[in-house]
């Protein structure tokens, strides 16, 4: 547990101390700013249950966006710096690097999301929403967040470097994003299937609206262990080529 | 300390290390001489844990690497060719991260990062980013980083590479520093530096073993007596015709001849500097220096590569 907390610091600190997450932070704030007052808030009168509504899928898209540039460096840019180096000769197993530089990005994209907390503040103050609502709107939220992480993670274990990291993890939420189209143009039971492995469309879209989705949170659980199984994998076969 | 049975390895079919065997005793220094592409880096990622051996076996005081990889590495310090370091740290954060990684407490960092900036003479720098530092320091850090936790063997591939000759002369007393706590594995294709720093020599050619021993036993091997260098003071040409006649010599030959000194190198059947010092004096020819001859190594290491290409 010690070295996995000395990799999240670490991790945090290569964020805070580099353009990159400052450039990151930055351009989600703005964007999720900019994207509230165009779209969310709007010029008609509405609802503020389906302005929240609104907020939180707006921002799934930036914390998507934002998910993958972050993993994108996390181990395909210290396999090409050589600092990777450091870490496989140290007496650490592959599961602990994966955890640490997981939670590390994880905890950045946490910072970066709940900083947009005063969107949803505004429309509690100014009109007639439940506390519970943004809670779990951003339950949701940080739950995508972590599957885009760990779908990142295991991406930039897979490439050799950060550019090929991004196509690679763009690449596999693009999938994962379609699922519910592809299962719209299927017969049962294939539909039911594809339909499920939709990152957003099934699971996401309950967090939105202020419903505590047990099956959303179950299947983002379920995709943060997996992805993150696969990187570990990838890192012990490394060893081997 | 280290025990390597055929120990080989592949990069899908092509053969990088082939059935490599030798042990190392406890603070010994050795080097791992070849050419470029020899399988000395692949050797040595192995021994450092970050690839696993296609086949053979490797035990550090004892315990084998492929069932306990974890506990292996936390005997381990190791320098790959460029330095792993995190440039944004400061050298002091650097080296409390990566003794962290190695499972030390705060207290033993506390007590023991001191010691090892002293030992790699990096004092001076130690609150200066790493980005800032010239090679040199870099390598040093690259240094500290793989003894901070006080690992029982050390692995340093290509120390000198990129060094300019104060920092190579620098580098060679931190190296030769380490043997009082470590085991010390020293890869480099520089001929005279693995001389001049190891006690034993570990020739690899083409993935395999090829010779080891001390430079002397691999010149014994090799029938060559060995070659000095002497300055010396008085006439040539009474010089050489005195060496000449002398038991054991093979050859002499002038290396530079000025006034009255004169710098030649000896080649000899077997060592006779002390017969060949006492000849000198009674001469009255000012012996100003003896010196092993720097290309002795590199005749050696030439016979085993051509030796091991024609068989």
């Amino acid at each position: 547990m010690r070295t996995i907390g000395l990799l999240v610091r670490r991790e945090l600190r290569s964020y805070f101390d580099t353009a990159w997450g400052w450039t990151i932070l930055a351009m989600v704030l703005i964007l999720d700013g900019l994207m509230f007052n165009a779209f969310a808030l709007g010029t008609r009168e509405r609802y503020s249950a389906e302005v929240l509504s609104d907020f939180f899928y707006l921002s799934s898209g930036t914390t998507m966006i934002a998910g993958v540039l972050l993993t994108m460096r996390l181990i395909a840019e210290e396999r090409q710096t050589g600092t990777f180096t450091l870490l496989q000769t140290a007496p650490i197993r592959p599961v602990e690097i994966v955890l640490g530089k997981f939670l590390g990005a994880f905890t950045f994209l946490s910072i970066v999301t709940l900083l947009t907390a005063y969107m949803p503040a505004l429309i509690f103050v100014h009109g007639k929403v439940s506390i519970g609502q943004i809670l779990v709107g951003y339950t949701g939220l940080l739950s995508l967040g972590a599957a885009t992480i760990a779908v990142g993670t295991f991406s930039s274990a897979l490439a050799k470097n950060q550019l090929l990291a991004a196509v690679i993890g763009a690449g596999l939420l693009v999938l994962l994003l379609l699922g519910w189209l592809v299962g719209q143009v299927t017969e049962p039971p294939l539909s039911g299937v594809f339909s499920y492995s939709a990152i957003f469309d099934r699971h996401f879209q309950p967090f939105m609206k202020g419903r505590l989705n047990t099956e959303g949170l179950v299947y983002y659980a379920s995709l943060c262990f997996g992805f993150l199984l696969m990187a570990t994998r990838v890192l012990q076969l490394r060893r081997l080529r | 300390m280290i025990e390597v049975q055929s120990l080989s390895r592949y990069y899908g079919s092509r053969c990088a290390v082939d059935r490599v065997s030798f042990s190392i005793a406890a603070n010994e220094v050795v080097g791992f001489l070849g050419l470029n592409g020899a399988g000395k880096t692949s050797t040595l990622k192995v021994l450092g844990g970050l690839l696993l051996p296609s086949g053979g076996e490797v035990t550090v005081d004892g315990v084998d690497m492929s069932s306990n990889p974890t506990d292996v590495r936390a005997h381990i310090g190791f320098l790959p060719e460029d330095p792993p370091l995190y440039t944004e740290m400061t050298v002091r954060e650097f080296l409390h991260f990566v003794a962290g990684l190695r499972g030390m407490s705060t207290a033993e960092i506390d007590a023991r990062i001191g010691e090892v900036l002293a030992k790699t003479n990096l004092e001076d720098v130690s609150d200066r980013v790493i980005a800032e530092l010239s090679h040199g320091y870099r390598k040093r850090v690259g240094i500290a980083q793989a003894i901070i936790h006080g690992p029982k063997l050390v692995i340093l591939d290509e120390p000198i590479s990129g060094l300019d000759p104060v920092q190579i002369v620098e580098m060679r007393a931190v190296i030769r520093s380490l043997r009082t706590e470590s085991t010390v594995l020293v890869s480099s294709h520089i001929l005279s530096e693995i001389s001049q720093t190891c006690d034993r020599i570990l020739v690899l050619n083409q993935g395999r073993l090829v010779a080891q021993g001390t430079e002397t036993e691999l010149a014994g091997r090799f029938h060559i007596g060995g070659s000095i260098d002497m300055k010396l003071r008085g006439d040539r040409d009474q010089i050489h015709s005195l060496l000449s006649a002398a038991p054991k010599v093979k050859k002499v030959i002038d290396l530079r001849t000025e006034d009255e000194a004169v710098d030649v190198r000896v080649s000899m059947e077997s060592d006779a500097r002390e017969v060949l010092v006492k000849l000198l004096v009674d001469a009255d020819i000012g012996v100003r220096g003896v010196t092993d001859a720097h290309d002795e190594l590199e005749g050696i290491f030439l016979d085993l590569t051509r030796l091991e290409g024609e068989s």
